[in-house]
């Protein structure tokens, strides 16, 4: 048992990372099993958490299971450290497991994410975990959940394409930008949680373990390091990432997943690296974007973005994560030009 | 028609609980053949499709299938892998209510489509023209490609059906009532297609009908259910010009009065 203590005062006992022992040997069996069959969904009877379902509470049972006291843990939401919900999370296991924290990508030993993938490249001795609204891909056309599961038992995902199919009829291309379907080691079809497609390349041979819970439906599902993750296309209409037409207006950052800030009400706005910690670390190694504020306000943690900075979002929840400093969080509304950005193509819920 | 069955039902039945749902039915079907099952209502017709479909676990008896490659299997022995893929392959099922056979929030092309998606097509071009080649034999217009059959009329619903069937140039092809509910000129025109497509084709199919309008115009032989039994079997000229059994006699003969 972990005893906190405040201000001298004996608070709360906990075990280690909330969970009781039994329960977190049942989470890891879930995992392991789900390690040995990359992509598939394995039930796990998931516990109360003392959160709402919405608020990552699969991802957190995934992250109470695998933390050891050693750990550094990292916890995101939208790529920011800061927004309400991440700093929730990582508090509660700062109480809970008296872990060490970080918002450092390279400094992290486990990362619990929301909607995206670190751009930092993770490492082999890194896990990530997802956290998944709605873990079965095929839902949204089959809504038998009898009738899915004989579908990834057989390998049958012709629907998965009819979905596809959809899309390039209605939009001219396929038009899913978030939750993008992938094919796991040549077998399972997985649904990556509502991560940008951006995103969906650095799962393939990712040395880092990635683990997947999703609470409210009691699944966990895993990629193993090294593993191929496919996103699924047409030869005709292949798998593309979305592209920026300019780089982070602070970082200077190309390549990287960019979500469009309002500046104020006359249209002014900015586009930013989405990955918080990515984009200060760049600018703390000297990198500047055109509206990076001079040298003298760094590298002070107060965002340089502005108070009055609000994130676009198309996201009904983002008010949950309302930034704690003033890096307002919202859905990241894929603020790409290139072809497939704009409005977030599923929806892109919590949990 | 070829000399060897397609598809052999030997002492088949289905009981639910305690009711009986059909009973000892025999059967052969021929490549090419059109057999319709005939019978009022309650009688077993769609429980003996579903047996012949494996939709329904028999409780008696047995039903085989010739595959394309010659050999002649015991249905009961495919495992569920071959058996889906035969099934949405090599058989075809249009169904009375439209809903159970399309997906009805899909678009027509998607729809079509599916099945080609399913044996592994992936080129989204070759795709849209075989299902635009499609929805032309079954006469619905082009320019209806991206609509989904909620907004279909029940005739261009069935026609989908039997597109989205066909696409896969099935062998077999299960009916039930496929013209139930369509009011007559729409059912003419269905038949009419339905008609065409399985001589051009070479399908073999087994039709649920209690119209034996549907069975004298599509059918080359058919069997006469009641109370779950088979109790007559024949061409269908023959059975409807001269049956035999006093209960085929009064239902032909009911008919014609009215
Ligand atoms: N799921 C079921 N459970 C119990 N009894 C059933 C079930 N399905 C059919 N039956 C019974 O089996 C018998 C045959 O039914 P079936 O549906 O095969 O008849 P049918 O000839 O297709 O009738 P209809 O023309 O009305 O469609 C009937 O007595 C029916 O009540
Ligand atoms: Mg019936
Ligand atoms: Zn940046």
């Amino acid at each position: 048992m972990t005893t906190a203590t405040l201000g001298g005062m004996p608070a709360i006992t906990y075990n280690f990372a909330y969970l009781d022992e039994q329960t977190k040997r049942m989470i890891r069996r879930a995992i392991l099993k789900a390690i040995a069959v990359p992509g598939y969904q394995v039930p796990f009877a998931a516990r109360e958490m003392p959160m709402p379902y919405g608020w990552g509470t699969g991802g957190v049972q995934v992250t109470a299971a695998v933390l050891g006291p050693d750990d550094v843990l990292k916890v995101i939401d939208q790529g920011a450290d800061d927004t309400t919900n991440a700093v929730a999370i990582r508090g509660f296991f700062e109480k809970t497991a008296g872990v060490a924290t970080t918002t450092a990508t390279t400094e992290a030993t486990v990362i619990q994410t929301r909607h995206r993938i670190p751009e930092t490249p993770l490492r082999d001795d890194q896990i990530l975990v997802y956290q998944v609204p709605i873990p079965e891909p095929l839902r949204f056309l089959e809504p038998r959940e009898t009738e899915t599961r004989q579908m990834h038992a057989l390998e049958e995902y012709g629907l998965m394409h009819v979905k596809l199919y959809e899309d390039i009829a209605r939009h001219g291309h396929i038009a899913t930008t978030y939750a993008y379907p992938v094919e796991v080691a040549g077998r399972y079809v997985m649904d990556p949680s509502p991560i940008p497609k951006f995103d969906n390349p650095k799962m393939d041979d990712c040395p880092a373990l990635q683990l997947f819970g999703a609470g409210r439906e009691k699944r966990i599902y895993a990629i193993p390091p090294h593993t191929r993750v496919r996103s699924l296309d047409f030869e005709d209409h292949p798998f593309e990432v979305q592209r920026f037409a300019q780089p982070c207006a602070l970082c200077a950052a190309r390549g990287v997943y960019l979500d469009e800030v309002i500046l104020d009400d006359r249209g002014g706005r900015m586009f930013v690296c989405s990955d918080t910690d990515y984009c200060e670390s760049r600018q703390a190694a000297g990198h500047r974007g055109e509206m990076a504020p001079p040298d003298a306000a760094l590298p002070q943690p107060v965002s340089p973005r502005g108070e009055d900075a609000t994130r676009v979002s198309d996201d009904a929840s983002s008010d949950l994560s309302a930034s704690a400093r003033g890096r307002p969080a919202g859905a990241g509304a894929g603020a790409g030009t290139g072809a497939g950005t704009g409005a977030g193509g599923t929806e892109a819920g919590h949990d | 028609m070829t000399e060897q069955p397609l598809l052999i039902a030997e002492t088949l039945g289905k009981n639910y609980g305690a009711r009986i749902g059909c009973r000892d039915v025999a059967l052969e079907v021929y490549p090419g053949e059109v057999l319709a099952v005939v019978g009022e209502s309650g009688s077993g017709k769609s429980t003996l499709l579903g047996l012949l479909s494996t939709e329904l676990e028999p409780s008696a008896g047995r039903v085989s299938y010739r595959l394309r490659d010659g050999s002649l299997r015991d249905l009961a022995t495919l495992g569920a892998a071959e058996r889906r893929l035969l099934m949405r392959t090599d058989w075809g099922f249009v169904r009375q209510n439209p809903a159970d056979g399309l997906r009805m929030a899909v678009s027509a092309g998607g729809n079509v489509g599916e099945r080609l998606m399913a044996v592994g097509r992936r080129h989204y071009g070759d795709i849209r023209t075989e299902a635009l080649d499609w929805l032309g034999r079954v006469e619905i217009a082009a320019d209806r490609i991206d609509d989904d059959p909620r907004s279909f009329s029940g005739g261009m619903r069935q026609r989908l059906q039997i597109a989205r069937n066909l696409v896969t140039r099935p062998r077999l092809v299960f009916m039930d009532e496929p013209t139930g509910g369509l009011d007559v000129s729409v059912q003419a025109r269905l038949l009419d297609l339905v008609r065409s497509l399985v001589s051009e084709m070479g399908l073999a199919v087994i039709i649920v009908t209690h119209d034996l309008a549907v069975a004298r115009l599509l059918s080359h032989r058919m069997v006469v259910m009641r109370q779950g039994r088979v109790i007559e079997t024949g061409l269908t000229d023959q059975v409807l010009d001269d049956p035999r059994e006093p209960y085929t006699q009064l239902l032909v003969s009911s008919v014609l009065a009215a």
